[in-house]
């Protein structure tokens, strides 16, 4: 992302969406992804992290028809169209619902607590879902 | 409030800004009424764009944002496609909004 | 007659099952809806919590809320019974009454 303005009116800040639940049960996981979405025009670094129940909203193999909701699953997918590719998962979270990067439906990269939180300290901007 | 659009004489429900309220009404003959109704005809690269649409979101769920429409259609269909020159002089009053309007998907989650 | 209680909250996000199993007793029912299908997976650390209930009571879980998630019926603890929106509605007659832990 280095031909990103900086500087000026343009100023790139450092964005990190923190998802920490489930999908369907409540509302905050498609609410966090229509925000991605929609920040998505305004060309910032946008960073994206999973963790707790939040690791759910990857897992593959979701089938919505049954409870009449849409399957937002596949719109994960559609991030990278979106230049949306900083995708993060905690380690912890996988380990204790004994899920693997295999169980979901995007290339994520996975870090431990001590990364992630390094992490989440060089953010300007911190939204948790 | 909600309004109708009216195709083959069956009334479909469409919402404030004139998208679809439920995307299994669709038909090609609501796309060209709809088209009629901004006094314009359909023609073959309409329709790329058009089904190009109903297939993104058929893979992906959501509507595009013009950006990510601008580049996808580049990706696929060719440059010469792929920019917005081409796509505002096909669909003039804003090529994802009025797209995904034709192609009877809710308005492109990103537009503003 | 026995009584059938449901569940609706992640078990990793609060104790609501916890508290459920801990206070529901022998020969009761456990479904376990939305969010609270987790607790029923065979994989990870939550497991343990149903599986030592499960000798005891009969623990059903909503079809359609688990596919929603991606699980399917083979990955739950064994012996966990899967029920449809009708199956629900028979669980309902069938049982005493309905407690809900929400």
């Amino acid at each position: 992302m280095s031909e990103k303005r900086e500087g000026g009116a343009g100023q790139v800040k450092r964005f990190m969406f923190v998802n920490r639940k489930a999908p369907y049960g409540t509302i905050y996981a498609l609410e966090s992804l229509e925000v991605v979405l929609i920040g998505a025009a305004f060309d910032q670094d946008v960073s994206l992290v999973f963790l707790d129940d939040g690791v759910y909203q990857l897992k593959k193999g979701q089938r919505t028809q049954g409870i009449g909701q849409k399957n937002f699953s596949s719109t994960y997918r559609a991030l990278a169209d979106y230049d949306v590719e900083k995708l993060y998962v905690e380690r912890e979270s996988l380990e204790v619902r004994g899920l693997t990067v295999d169980d979901l439906l995007v290339p994520v990269q996975v870090l431990n607590s001590a990364e992630l939180g390094e992490l989440m300290e060089r953010q300007d901007v911190v939204l948790a879902f | 409030m909600t309004s109708a659009v009216a195709v083959k004489g069956k009334e479909l429900e469409v919402d404030e800004e004139g998208y679809l309220v439920n995307l299994g009404d669709w038909s090609e003959d609501v796309a060209n009424v709809m088209a009629a109704e901004d006094s314009l005809a359909l023609t073959e690269n309409h329709w790329e764009v058009i089904n190009f649409l109903r297939d993104y979101y058929a893979e992906y769920q959501v509507a595009p944002a013009i950006r990510v429409l601008t580049k996808a259609i580049g990706k696929k269909l060719g440059p010469e496609k792929g920019n917005s020159k081409y796509l505002y002089e096909l669909f003039p009053y804003g090529p994802a909004k009025q797209a995904c309007r034709y192609a009877g998907l809710p308005k492109p989650t990103g537009c503003i | 007659m026995a009584v059938l209680h449901t569940t609706n909250k992640s078990p990793l996000q609060t104790r609501d099952l916890e508290s459920c199993l801990r206070l529901s007793r022998p020969g009761c029912g456990v479904l376990l809806i939305e969010d609270a299908v987790y607790g029923a997976l065979a994989a990870g650390t939550i497991a343990a919590t149903l599986a030592e209930a499960a000798g005891q009571r009969r623990i059903y879980v909503l079809g359609p809320d688990l596919a929603a998630r991606g699980f399917t019926a083979e990955q739950l603890i064994p012996g966990v019974e899967v029920v449809d929106y009708g199956g629900f509605v028979d669980l309902a007659v069938e049982y005493h009454h309905v407690q809900a832990w929400v």
